[in-house]
């Protein structure tokens, strides 16, 4: 247990746990907003599988890394506007239609890898880009401010996601949408509209989280390489309260652990591995259970809305 | 006399609507009605439930589109596809169930869907200036940041009337805006709703209770099936006249009650304590005795834990100190079934939700307590015979209004499904009897032939608590009064002689002086 403690091997474990909370932030974020206006979606993880396939597949026929991160934007966007189609609009279950676009995405994202790609390539994705000044300070500066695009992008969602929910007449109307949308509507508030741009602007934010993956945390793409991490950032939702800086707390919580695991690994410290894959999720679902924010949660989340119902 | 409001916008002078009609699958909500209002006035929608008077200011307000007939602003023909034109026109509606977000402040619920100065971000101090200059025009308080679900009813019905006052509403629409308020609350309203009128806002005040019509408007128009019977001033109108105009036939509004006979004390309730949802003791204790041959009604503004107490009493929701005893037996943790054995019966809050299964036949909901028992069934097998003629017979004898005993109860009307509960329950010869909010949302025809039937329940020796929000019922029935709020009986009174003051005042929290 002591070599974990070494200092280059704590270091490692903060700029990794930093590393690996990207692509929940990004999906978890983006699941934010689409419940906060009442909509589940727990397709989010098939999203991300698109997104990822998408983005590598652009990057590296283009050898254009931002092409590929718009591509991946792009497929979420769409795969968003599916979702939103089947459970704003057609108004069906919306746990179920979301594991379908999940299925959907999984397999779509499989089907295109063989048949483009064939076998697993590696691209050189987003490099770590050391801040001027902030990068120099010891230790912090190898922790928070040496990593690629991506990852500061993921933290500085968080603030501007906070901004957007509790400061702007969008957010304020995301939130009416969520409790109440009855209300909303006798104010002259679109529900269908806000639901639609919340779902898929979480589309597009799921889209980017695939892209972190290929493009830069792992630079390759590989049939359902997200593992379910889509899910775990829908579980990063409810834990976090529905509240961006919630859900940053949990995106952390978890990836540090994760990343705390995958050093023990490395450092062959004597727990069988497959504990240790364990150990974040395991966290995840007792956090979960002690977390009792039910009380926050969106009054008209997973309620399809219909005008005239009281 | 300026155009113009307090607010700086425009007035209405007239609003018509003429040859209205809304057709709904099955029914014809609105006939051909044709209804105005002008600045200053106060003009009262008198009818039953179902009549449509909701139907038709729904269509003024954009939420519904008519099918024929036009609606007409100082003389200009207006079309409304949704509540953001009819907003935009100055129309404003304060609908009976509140239209809040109940986690958002004031100012919050206030802004929402408006510009704001700052383009995108929300301006919520402008917003709160602006509120404190209305609530000073109109006489209204309010606190603007406090969360709506900090608020009392009444407060939050005056966060509505800002809404609308603030998105310059020169004409409101007011859907049964009495239904959920103390007699003082109701006071403090018309004081505010006579100030908008004396301003010039035109005003629409939809009601089935007749004091209340007769009080406030200068005109009155009944609907009825959704025709409308007539218009005329309120000026020299009687209660028993427009009951008449109401229902299509003479109305009893007093009952005939025999001399009360109680015995025994059937249902004890001791220091009853019951969390509500939200974690919290809804209920702090609450004792209460109903005897044998009295009905006890317990009043007091809805959310003062009166479900909760029906609920903890029907074995629905755990009890967490105190006993309830039931005709001498402990029930406190028993489950509803032993409670049914032992003699009680429930008609719930919510027909829909607790009494009733809605896609089930009416023959199969009027055995659902007692379908493992004779004559219904035989071990295993249920006794379709037998269970057809129970129904039929009860059906006649109840007077519920169905084309079959194997139609689906969703397809009655809210009256008669009570009916149908309200067959179930008393065919089983209740020894006790909670009767919680027996006629909400049910017409003056069938409240009365419920509250004619509870009366016969009493005089056959039922021990009744009837939960009521509506004090004309508690107060034509009950023998006793126990007032309820925030979890505790602040007292009970002599049920002839409680006054409507008094009461409302024990509905406010505010303890008699007088010995119980």
């Amino acid at each position: 247990m002591a070599e974990l403690f070494t200092l280059p091997v704590l270091l490692g474990i903060f700029y990794s746990g930093i590393r690996l909370a990207t692509p929940y932030l990004y999906a978890a974020i983006g699941e934010t907003f689409a419940q906060r206006s009442g909509v589940l979606n727990l397709g989010v993880d098939g999203i991300m599988l698109m997104g990822a396939y998408t983005g590598f597949y652009i990057a590296m026929k283009t050898e254009n890394l931002l092409l590929g991160l718009l591509g991946a934007a792009a497929a979420g966007f769409l795969m968003g506007l599916l979702m939103a189609v089947v459970s704003v609009s057609l108004q069906a279950e919306q746990g179920i239609s979301g594991i379908g676009l999940n299925l959907f995405g999984l397999g779509l994202s499989t089907l295109l890898f063989k048949v483009t790609l064939g076998g697993v390539e590696s691209i050189r994705g987003f490099q770590p880009i050391r801040i001027p000044l902030l990068g120099q300070i010891p230790y912090l500066g190898d922790i928070f401010f040496n990593h690629n695009l991506l990852v500061y992008g993921a933290f500085l969602l968080v603030p501007i996601a906070n901004f957007i929910l509790n400061k702007t007449t969008f957010g304020l109307k995301v939130r009416a949408v969520g409790q109440n949308p009855q209300a909303a509507d006798t104010l002259g508030v679109n529900v269908t509209l806000i639901r639609y741009t919340t779902v898929c602007l979480g589309g597009i934010l799921a889209g980017i989280a695939g892209a972190s993956l290929s493009l830069a945390l792992i630079n390759l793409f590989q049939e359902n390489m997200t593992s379910g991490m889509g899910f775990i950032a829908v579980a990063l939702v409810y834990f976090g309260g529905w509240r961006p800086w919630g859900v940053l707390g949990g995106a952390l919580l978890f990836s540090f652990v994760n990343a705390l695991q995958l050093w023990v690994q490395v450092k062959g410290i004597n727990i069988p591995s497959d504990i240790a894959v364990m150990m974040p999720y395991i966290l995840t679902i007792i956090a979960l259970t002690f977390s009792g924010r039910r009380a926050r949660q969106p009054q008209a989340l997973t309620k399809p809305f219909e005008r005239g119902e009281n | 006399m300026s155009d113009l409001l307090p607010t700086g916008h425009k007035k209405i002078e007239e609003m018509r609507m003429e040859g209205i009609v809304k057709r709904f699958p099955g029914v014809l909500a609105n006939d051909h009605v044709n209804f105005d209002v002008k600045a200053g006035e106060i003009h009262a929608l008198l009818g039953e439930n179902g009549a449509g008077k909701s139907t038709l200011v729904r269509q003024l307000y954009g939420l519904y589109r008519p099918d024929e007939g036009k609606i007409f602003i100082n003389g200009e023909e207006v079309v409304f596809h949704s509540p953001k034109d009819s907003i935009a026109a100055g129309i404003g509606m304060i609908h009976q169930h509140f239209m809040l977000v109940p986690d958002l402040t004031v100012v919050e619920n206030v802004a929402l869907g408006l510009p704001s100065s700052r383009g995108v971000i929300l301006d919520l101090d402008r917003v709160r200036k602006r509120i404190e200059v209305l609530c000073q025009q109109y006489n209204l308080k309010v606190d603007s940041d406090a969360y709506i679900w900090q608020l009392s009813v009444g407060e939050q019905q005056r966060v509505e009337i800002l809404k609308a006052l603030y998105r310059g509403a020169a004409l409101l629409v007011l859907d049964e805006p009495t239904a959920v308020l103390t007699p003082q609350e109701v006071d403090d309203l018309f004081i505010t709703l006579r100030r908008m009128a004396h301003e010039g806002h035109a005003l629409i005040f939809i009601s089935h209770k007749l004091h209340e019509v007769l009080a406030i408007s200068q005109r009155v128009t009944v609907l009825r099936d959704g025709k409308v019977v007539g218009t005329r001033a309120t000026e020299g109108a009687t209660k028993t006249e427009l009951a008449q105009m109401m229902v299509g036939r003479p109305v009893i509004l007093q009952y005939e009650k025999s001399p009360l006979k109680m015995g025994d004390v059937l249902l004890k309730i001791e220091n009853l304590v019951v969390r509500g949802d939200r974690g919290t003791d809804a209920l702090k204790g609450i004792s209460l005795e109903v005897h044998s041959g009295e009905i006890l009604g317990l009043a007091g503004v809805s959310g003062n834990g009166q479900r909760e107490l029906a609920e903890a009493l029907a074995g629905l929701r755990p009890v967490k100190s105190g006993r309830i005893i039931l005709n001498g037996v402990d029930v406190t943790h028993a489950s509803p079934s032993v409670r049914i054995a032992n003699g009680q019966s429930y008609i719930p809050e919510e027909r829909m939700k607790d009494g009733a299964i809605k896609d089930f036949s009416v023959a199969d909901n009027f055995i659902l307590e007692d379908h493992a028992k004779t004559p219904f069934s035989s071990r295993t097998f249920l006794n379709f015979r037998n269970i057809r003629q129970t129904s039929e017979r009860l059906v006649q004898e109840f007077n519920v209004k169905t084309p079959t005993i194997d139609t689906p109860i969703k397809n009655l009307s809210g009256g008669n499904i009570q009916k149908m509960i309200l067959a179930r329950e008393l065919s089983r010869k209740p020894k006790v009897l909670i009767a919680s909010q027996p006629t909400r949302g049910v017409d003056i025809g069938a409240s009365e032939y419920i509250h004619q039937r509870l009366l016969e329940q009493r005089e056959a020796g039922t021990a009744t608590l009837l939960i009521s929000e509506d004090l004309d019922e508690i107060r034509a029935l009950s023998d006793r009064i126990a007032v309820i709020y925030e979890g505790e009986i602040v007292g009970i009174v002599d049920g002839k002689a409680a006054t409507t003051e008094e009461l409302g005042l024990m509905m406010a929290g505010i303890r008699e002086k007088a010995n119980p």
